[in-house]
């Protein structure tokens, strides 16, 4: 079980990419599907690893990120 | 599970219209815990101005006015001078209060008007398509100052933090970025300090915000993060810039 949970709402999402440089684990890349208007939003590659620091939701400068942790 | 983190309830559910990287979205979020942990959100009201700031009123769940071009400062007077139980605060970019709008929030600062202005300090003007702001640092390309803005041309790009702090009636001006974790944490804590000097009644606040701008920057948005630390910070140094009426003057 993962300790923490990171929830991307990918409609949100623009694909800046501020949380990927953000995340001190390095677990946030873009994804390769767009979204309904376009971009290409991010998605978590390894959540067994995440923290649950919540450093990508504190930088996301369109709030679609939210993050639980245990 | 604990929650770490999730959307505030008084920023609305839909997705902000500005560019990737633009950082409206986290100053409006930030207004917008600060909202909801004080439990004002009722008796706010909110003064657009114009500019890519305007779209404030279409994410925060307050009610709004949107002023004329750099007029806010005067309608949230108006505002908070009839309402005074109200909670009043105006959201403007740099053309907006540091350009156009420069002699209304001057003199709504020396009047010590209740009011808490935030002021979003991008250096250029972003919804008109990247013209040169008083904002503007030296050296830097726009499309009026193609080959970089030149002291002797352009003049000095205008620090109005500085300019407003020196007046009677103005009580709590903090410039602040939101590049950073750390920064973002600080920044909240100025917004709080802002709307409680309005609340207490110790006289006007203000609370400048610097925001990257990658699409007039014609940078990604890493890179204007990047630039704006490199860049911005060294000539609009961070920290609270005035704090009057209040025992408790820590670095933010």
């Amino acid at each position: 079980m993962p300790r923490a949970r990171v929830v991307i709402n990918r409609e949100f999402c623009k694909g800046c990419a501020l949380c990927t440089y953000a995340c001190p684990r390095g677990i946030l890349v873009i994804s390769r599907d767009f979204n309904s208007r376009g971009y290409y939003p991010v998605m978590v590659t390894d959540e067994e690893h995440c923290a649950g620091c919540g450093f990508c939701a504190q930088v996301c400068p369109d709030v679609a990120i939210a993050v639980y942790r245990e | 599970m604990k929650v770490v983190f999730e959307r505030p309830k008084t920023l609305l559910e839909k997705p902000f219209t500005y560019c990737p990287g633009c950082h409206h979205g986290l100053a409006q979020r930030l207004i917008a815990e600060v909202i909801e942990e004080l439990d004002i959100a009722d008796r706010t009201i909110g003064v657009g101005p114009i500019g890519c700031s305007v779209y404030i009123y279409e994410f925060i769940d307050v009610d709004f006015v949107v002023g004329a071009h750099g007029r806010a400062p005067a309608i949230a007077t108006g505002i908070k001078r009839s309402l005074p139980d109200r909670i009043v605060f105006s959201y403007q970019g740099d053309g907006d209060i540091a350009a156009i709008g420069t002699a209304e929030i001057i003199h709504a600062a020396n009047r010590g008007e209740l009011i808490t202005a935030f002021f979003v300090n991008n250096a250029v003007f972003g919804m008109t398509g990247g013209q040169m702001a008083p904002t503007t640092l030296l050296g830097q390309k726009t499309k009026t100052t193609p080959l970089g803005r030149d002291p002797q041309v352009h003049g000095f790009p205008f620090r109005l933090g500085e300019c407003l702090s020196v007046l009677e009636g103005s009580a709590y001006i903090a410039r602040v970025a939101l590049t950073r974790p750390q920064f973002i944490r600080q920044a909240k804590e100025c917004i709080r300090k802002a709307f409680l000097t309005q609340m207490e009644g110790r006289g006007f606040s203000l609370v400048e915000i610097l925001s990257p701008c990658p699409t007039n920057w014609g940078m990604s948005p890493k890179e204007a993060v990047d630039w704006l630390e490199e860049k911005m910070i060294p000539y609009f140094p961070l920290g609270e810039l005035k704090v009057k009426g209040c025992d408790s003057r820590e670095a933010p």
